[in-house]
């Protein structure tokens, strides 16, 4: 990996920006025509700011994650997680990357459903570069802090589907990442539910000075995040 | 990997058909590797029991004792050829043996040997009209002690004991000094008579360190009569092993090939039902060699547990079948040659469900098109 003028650039302002899209666009081919999912996206996070994206189905809520999080690619535009360029990246690059600087937390929560939650924060270590003890130590404490201790034994099919959105978080922290992305992560839970995993999400996050990037449809949730960003039809509004 | 393992683990259940179905196959492919060796074991005991590093027959032999002839002058020759230690006549006669307590139509297939060098199993030749015989032979009533009648012309022979693991051609033997020999083929195959100092072939032991291809080779040109083998060679030509070889090890290779297609289906649907479980492993930062790696540590497992209790099972079968009745020999070597073939099988097999894994998008765990 080459660090160009740019990445220079980029890193000496990371402290305080998690992501930053600049002129980003997303174009897929469907039946030989070009579907813009994403038109010159614009949008930086601070190092611990927690963003709502809202918008209807079908506006680029899910390409614009997918992209901050390095599981696609762009068109055009640069994209910059933690003071790190990835736009150029290979897909192994960016695998590494997601290893090391985003967690992501899905919309259907989406554990390993045979391992227990001590092991399903374990499964980010074994998949990146071994710590060991180090990982353990950070599973046992993050099951601690998200009350989840005394249910670290339990398979998810033991856990309440709140329970299972916290191991989830705990997921995407294991890496002690620099931005987590929520997709939708309130939507399978009733109103109650979802307001007190979005109020974990808040602590969570301004606990550890991590930014987060929240897609939701979902108003009710939005006062829980520092900031709310509209994307309609691949533009974004602010 | 600890990952694929620890599934194994919890949900085994998952697995246990696939198990099922490849330890059947496994059976099968034991039994028949093991029927080929028994078959094999059966056909060729006589000559993997010589002392000898070449057998030399008549050059229009076709390699077979039936057929071959070698006179005392050929012998001579032979003797003279540097490297040659030691020859010892042999000759073959095959007669169905009318056993005491037996009905008169029930004879015992036997194949009755005249030898000048004992073999290893057997004892030097014994003392005329008697004969050492064949453990399976005891499954035809055969008894020490007993004398049994050969041929049409029932020549008698004595049995004054047993030796193991020296059938031919699927026949019980039966080992004489050569005059006996001699006498039950005048008395039963007058047409086939050799005279006193002639023998159908010779067992040739070659001085130590004689290269004993080379030697055959210089006995051939030294008699201008022959076609000597070595003893390697000469089991192969017994009639009917190498055919019997080719006929088992291509049923072998076909219920192999269908271990692998078996894993290759079973590991191909969990594939696809695991896509989006893969999908998140994905994002969150697996290689797809990661996840394929999973996927044969499972197919391994699966087919190392079955080919175990495959094992396990031919064995306790091939204890529980007596000698003399199946032709089976299923011994450890063949259910770990089996197991490895398996094994080679499932990875090839898994190998099928590759690209489906290399093809599995991480974006696709993230929203569904919003």
């Amino acid at each position: 990996m080459s660090t160009t003028q740019d990445d220079t650039f980029e890193a000496s302002d990371s402290a305080g920006t998690a992501l930053r899209l600049r002129g980003v666009r997303k174009v897929y081919p469907v039946a030989g025509e070009e579907v813009v999912a994403l038109d010159h996206a614009d949008l930086e996070v601070a190092a611990d700011e927690i963003v709502a994206l809202v918008g209807p189905s079908g506006s680029g809520k899910t390409t614009l994650c997918s992209i901050a999080g390095g599981l696609l690619t762009t068109t055009a535009g640069d994209v910059v997680v933690g003071g790190e360029d990835i736009s150029g990246y290979s897909p192994k690059q960016l695998t590494r990357f997601r290893q090391d600087k985003v967690g992501f937390v899905f919309q259907s929560v989406n554990l390993v459903p045979f391992l227990t939650a001590r092991e399903n924060l374990l499964v980010v270590d074994e998949l990146g570069p071994r710590t060991g003890s180090a990982a353990r130590t950070r599973a046992d404490q993050l099951l601690d802090e998200l009350g989840l201790a005394d249910r670290a034994r339990n398979l998810p099919a033991q856990l309440s589907g709140g329970q299972r959105q916290r191991v989830a978080i705990g997921r995407a922290l294991m890496n002690d990442p620099d931005l987590v992305l929520f997709d939708e992560p309130t939507s399978a839970l009733d109103t109650h539910l979802g307001e007190q995993v979005m109020e974990l999400i808040r602590r969570e996050m301004k606990d550890r000075g991590t930014a987060a990037v929240v897609v939701t449809h979902d108003d009710r949730m939005t006062h829980y995040c520092d900031r709310v960003v509209h994307i309609v039809d691949g533009r974004i509004s602010a | 990997m600890k990952i694929a393992l620890r599934e194994l683990r919890r949900r085994p259940a998952r697995f246990v058909t696939a198990t099922v179905i490849l330890t059947l196959v496994a059976v099968l492919v034991m039994f028949l590797g093991g029927l080929l060796d028994g078959l094999v074991r059966g056909a060729t005991g006589a000559l993997r029991a010589q002392d000898a590093d070449v057998i030399v027959y008549s050059d229009t032999a076709r390699s077979t004792f039936a057929r071959s002839r070698v006179e005392a002058d050929t012998r001579a020759a032979v003797e003279a050829v540097p490297g040659v230690a030691r020859t010892g006549g042999i000759g073959l006669v095959q007669l169905g043996a009318r056993v005491p307590g037996n009905g008169p139509r029930e004879l015992a297939a036997t194949a009755l040997f005249g030898y000048e060098l004992a073999p290893t199993r057997v004892p030097e030749p014994p003392a005329p009209g008697e004969v050492y015989a064949d453990d399976v032979l005891r499954a035809d009533g055969i008894e020490v002690g007993m004398e049994i009648l050969l041929g049409p012309a029932r020549s008698p022979v004595t049995v004054i004991g047993f030796v193991s693991d020296v059938s031919y051609s699927g026949q019980g033997s039966l080992w004489a000094e050569p005059g006996t020999w001699r006498d039950v083929v005048g008395a039963n195959r007058p047409d086939v008579e050799l005279p006193d100092d002639a023998f159908q072939a010779l067992v040739v032991q070659a001085d130590e360190g004689v290269d004993v291809q080379r030697l055959a080779e210089e006995i051939d040109d030294a008699t201008g009569t022959t076609e000597s083998l070595t003893t390697a060679e000469a089991i192969e030509e017994i009639p009917g092993v190498r055919a019997q070889r080719s006929t088992f090890n291509q049923i072998i290779g076909v219920t192999i090939a269908i271990a692998g297609v078996v894993v290759a289906l079973f590991f191909a649907l969990l594939t696809v039902e695991r896509l989006s479980l893969y999908g998140v492993l994905k994002a969150l930062g697996a290689r797809s060699s990661t996840l394929f790696a999973g996927l044969v540590a499972q197919a391994v497992v699966v087919t190392a547990v079955a080919s175990a209790v495959a094992g396990g099972l031919a064995l306790l079968i091939d204890a529980l079948i007596g000698p003399g009745s199946i032709p089976l020999d299923i011994s450890g070597s063949r259910v770990l040659t089996s197991a490895a073939l398996l094994l080679v099988a499932a990875v090839v097999g898994c190998a099928f469900s590759l690209r489906r894994v290399l093809r599995v998008d991480p974006a696709a765990a993230i929203g569904t098109g919003s």
